[in-house]
C-alpha cells in the first residue's frame, strides 16, 4: 500500500476553524482509493524536514495563537519553501495562508516575519470580512470549477503583480474585497481564506492535492478514481447558495 | 416584541424598570449553560422571591427590557445575558450580583475571538457597582481570573479527579496560561478546559474555590448527585439532569444564591426541584414514543452532550438539525470540531435535516459512519416523522438541534398538541 505523509504544523495551536476535518476528508479519500496517510504533527520546536512529507497542512488559529508561533514558521520558512519547489503539495487555510505569506502587518503597523512561501503580504484591516464565499479557479487547467467556503478575517491580503491568485471570486469579499480574487497558489501550494472546512464541500480540490502528493511520491501522478460525491454536491450547492445570497456584506 | 419597541421610544426605559426592582438585579452570563443556571436559580430563588426572569432565552437588551416590562411587581431581576451583551447591560442595570460561568469558543463569525469577549467581561468587572458582588468559575482560566479584580469575589469549581478526562479535548480553548503563554498542566480537566489548571512556568493557578462540588455520582441520562461544599456547611444534592455540566450550573446557581443571601437547605432543595429548561435535555412524549431533545450549538456543548449520551448508554437513532440562521451562527464549520465519533459509534441511523443537513451527513461520513447509514431529510417535520418510524414503539429519538432548529421542531411538537408552547409555559 503507497504511504502519503502529511505534515501536520501546530495542529494544537492552529486549528480553530475545524482544521482536522480537511485532514480526516484528505486521509479518508485516500484510503477509499487504497492509499494510507501518516499524519504527523509538527510543532514548536520540532525540525520540519524538507524531503520527508508529500503534503504540508498549515490552519488557522485566533491571533494569540499565531502570535505564539509565528516566529517558529518563520525559522521553518526555508524548509518549507525548498519542499514545495521539490513539488510537496502544501494546503494553508486563513491564519496559515497570512503567515505563509511575507509578513503580517498589525494595527500597530508593527511587521511580523512569515515563512515567505507566497508572494503576498497582509495588513490588518479595521472591518472583519466575514460571510459565505464562492469562487471560480481554474487550478485544473482548462476546467472551470468552484470552490464554496466561509471567510472570517481582518486581513486583507495583497498579492504581488505576479502571483496567481487561487480563484476569481464570484461571491464574497476573497483576499481584500476589492481585488475580486482569492487564495493564491504557488506551484503544488495552495493558500486560502476559505474554511467550513474547505475540503468536504470541495472534494475535487482534496482530490487535487492528494494527486500532487501521490505524484511527489512516486514521480508520477496517477488518475484517482471517482467517488460517489452526492452528498458532497450537495453540501456544495447549499454553501454555492448561501454564498450567492448573503456573501460579501459587512 | 415590546422590549425592542419600548427601547426605541424609550432609550432610558431599561435602567428606569430597573432601578425599580426592590432587591436589585442578578446577571448570568456563560458560552454554556446560562440557561439552564438562570432556570435553576429561579427556582432556588422562587418560593421567597417574585422573579422578572427572562426565561425564553431572550438574552439581549429588548429581551431584558420586555421581561421587566411584563413583571411588574417584582422583588428581584434574574437574567441570563448573551455574552457579548454583557458589558452594555451590566452598565446599565447596575446588578446586585454578576454569576460567569465559562467562555468557549462560540460562533466566531458573531462573537469573534474568545480573547475578545474575555477582555471585554474584564473590562465590565471593572466598571461594576462597588457594592456588587461577583460570582466566577474558578475552574476556566479566563473567568476565574477576574476574581482578581475584586475583593470578596465567590469562587466556584469542581473538586473530583475520579471524573476528570484523560486528556483535553480536540475543541480545547485557554490552553495557554494567560499570563506568559505557557501551556497549562491540568491535575484534573472535567469539561472542555474547565479543571484544576496550573501554569508550571509561571505558577498562575486555579483561585481559591468558595463553593465546591465533591463525591460527583454520575447517574447515566437520569441524573448526577453530588456533594455541594459550601465552606462552613454541606448537603447531598440529587439533580434531576445528567452530566458534569449540569453540575457547573449547578454550583453557579448555589454560588450566586448564596451570595444573594439563600441558606444552603434553599439551595439544594431548589436544585433538586429543578427538571431540565426549555430544549436542554428536555424529554417530551409524542404518542408512544419519546423525543429526548438536546441543543447544540458549539463544540464544548455538543462533546459534552455526546458524552452524557453515552454513558447514559443512548438510544440507538438520532436526529440531528443543523440550521445557520444567525442564532445558530452562520458558520456550520463547528460541527466538525465536535467529537461525534462515540456517539457515531453505538447509532443505527443518522437522520440529517435542517439548512444544512448535507454538511451534518458529510461531517457523519467523514467520521467513518456509513453513508447508507445516513439519511438527509430537508424539511424538519418530515425529517422528525422519519426519524420516529425508526425508533420502536416505546422507545426514544434523540434529537440535537440547533438553537433556530430547535425552536421550529418545539413548534412542530407543540402544532400536534405534545407540548406546550414556551411562552405559555414560562409564564
Amino acid at each position: 500500500m503507497t504511504e502519503l505523509r502529511l505534515a501536520h504544523l501546530y495542529p494544537e495551536y492552529l486549528n480553530i476553524y475545524a482544521d482536522r476535518g480537511n485532514i480526516a476528508v484528505l486521509a479518508t479519500r485516500a484510503a477509499w482509493r487504497g492509499l494510507e496517510l501518516a499524519v504527523e504533527a509538527v510543532s514548536v520546536g520540532d525540525e520540519l524536514r524538507r524531503d520527508a512529507y508529500d503534503l504540508l497542512y498549515v490552519g488557522g488559529g485566533q491571533d494569540r495563537e499565531q502570535a505564539l508561533i509565528a516566529p517558529d514558521l518563520a525559522a521553518k520558512g526555508e524548509a518549507i519553501r525548498e519542499a514545495v519547489a521539490a513539488g510537496t503539495a502544501a494546503l494553508a487555510v486563513c491564519g496559515g495562508y497570512q503567515l505563509l505569506g511575507r509578513f503580517y502587518r498589525d494595527r500597530s503597523g508593527a511587521e511580523q516575519p512569515g515563512a515567505g512561501l507566497f508572494p503576498l503580504h497582509t495588513v490588518a484591516g479595521d472591518r472583519r470580512m466575514i460571510g459565505d464565499c464562492l469562487i471560480e479557479s481554474d487550478l485544473v487547467a482548462g476546467e472551470r470549477r468552484t470552490v464554496a467556503g466561509f471567510e472570517n478575517h481582518a486581513g486583507t491580503t495583497r498579492l504581488d503583480p505576479d502571483a496567481r491568485p487561487l480563484g476569481r471570486v464570484l461571491a464574497g469579499f476573497g483576499n481584500d474585497g476589492e481585488s475580486g480574487f482569492e487564495g493564491c497558489r504557488l506551484g503544488t501550494a495552495i493558500g486560502t481564506y476559505l474554511h467550513g472546512p474547505l475540503l468536504p464541500r470541495n472534494p475535487w480540490l482534496a482530490d487535487w492535492l492528494l494527486e500532487r502528493a501521490l505524484e511527489h511520491r512516486l514521480g508520477e501522478a496517477p488518475e484517482l478514481g471517482e467517488l460517489p460525491d452526492d452528498l458532497e454536491r450537495e453540501a456544495h450547492l447549499v454553501a454555492a447558495g448561501r454564498a450567492r445570497s448573503r456573501g460579501g456584506r459587512f | 416584541m415590546p422590549g425592542k419597541v419600548l427601547n426605541a421610544l424609550d432609550p432610558d426605559a431599561l435602567e428606569r424598570l430597573a432601578a425599580r426592582l426592590p432587591s436589585g438585579s442578578a446577571l448570568i452570563s456563560a458560552t454554556n449553560g446560562k440557561t439552564t443556571t438562570a432556570a435553576m436559580t429561579a427556582e432556588i430563588l422562587s418560593p421567597t422571591v417574585r422573579l422578572a426572569h427572562n426565561s425564553s432565552g431572550a438574552n439581549l437588551v429588548s429581551g431584558i427590557a420586555a421581561a421587566l416590562l411584563s413583571s411588574r411587581g417584582a422583588d428581584v431581576g434574574l437574567f441570563e445575558v448573551d455574552e457579548a451583551a454583557l458589558p452594555e447591560l451590566a452598565r446599565r442595570v447596575h446588578p446586585r450580583a454578576v454569576c460567569l460561568g465559562n467562555l468557549f469558543r462560540d460562533q466566531l463569525d458573531r462573537y469573534g475571538e474568545l480573547e475578545l469577549v474575555a477582555e471585554r467581561w474584564r473590562t465590565a468587572v471593572r466598571e461594576l457597582p462597588p457594592e456588587a458582588a461577583l460570582v466566577v468559575n474558578g475552574d476556566d482560566p479566563q473567568v476565574g481570573d477576574l476574581a482578581r479584580e475584586r475583593e470578596n469575589a465567590f469562587v466556584f469549581g469542581i473538586d473530583d479527579p475520579r471524573h476528570a478526562v484523560e486528556a483535553l479535548q480536540h475543541a480545547a480553548d485557554s490552553k495557554w496560561c494567560l499570563l506568559c503563554g505557557h501551556p497549562y498542566e491540568y491535575s484534573a480537566a472535567y469539561v472542555g478546559h474547565l479543571g484544576d489548571y496550573h501554569c508550571p512556568a509561571c505558577g498562575h493557578r486555579r483561585p481559591p474555590l468558595d463553593v465546591v462540588a465533591r463525591d460527583i455520582d454520575l447517574r447515566g441520562l437520569e441524573g448526577v448527585d453530588f456533594t455541594l461544599d459550601a465552606g462552613d456547611d454541606d448537603r447531598r444534592v440529587q439533580l434531576r439532569v445528567p452530566g458534569l455540566y449540569n453540575v457547573y450550573n449547578a454550583l453557579a446557581a448555589a454560588a450566586l444564591t448564596l451570595r444573594l443571601g439563600a441558606d444552603v437547605d434553599g439551595v439544594a432543595s431548589g436544585l433538586q426541584r429543578f427538571d431540565a429548561a426549555f430544549g436542554r435535555f428536555e424529554r417530551i412524549d409524542v404518542g408512544d414514543r419519546r423525543l429526548l431533545v438536546l441543543l447544540v450549538k458549539n463544540p464544548a456543548g455538543a462533546n459534552e452532550a455526546v458524552r452524557t449520551l453515552v454513558a447514559g448508554d443512548a438510544p440507538r437513532i438520532a436526529l440531528v438539525a443543523l440550521n445557520d440562521e444567525i442564532a445558530d451562527g452562520r458558520d456550520v464549520s463547528w460541527i466538525w470540531d465536535v467529537d461525534w465519533e462515540p456517539l457515531l459509534a453505538g447509532l443505527e441511523h443518522v437522520v440529517a435535516t435542517g439548512e444544512r443537513a448535507a454538511e451534518m451527513a458529510l461531517r457523519c461520513k467523514y467520521g467513518g459512519f456509513p453513508a447508507e447509514r445516513i439519511e438527509v431529510v430537508g424539511e424538519l417535520d418530515a425529517a422528525l416523522d422519519r426519524g420516529l418510524e425508526l425508533v420502536p414503539a416505546g422507545g426514544e429519538l434523540v434529537v440535537l438541534p440547533t438553537y433556530t432548529a430547535m425552536l421550529a421542531l418545539r413548534k412542530i411538537v407543540a402544532d400536534r398538541g405534545f407540548v406546550q408552547p414556551y411562552w405559555k409555559q414560562a409564564a
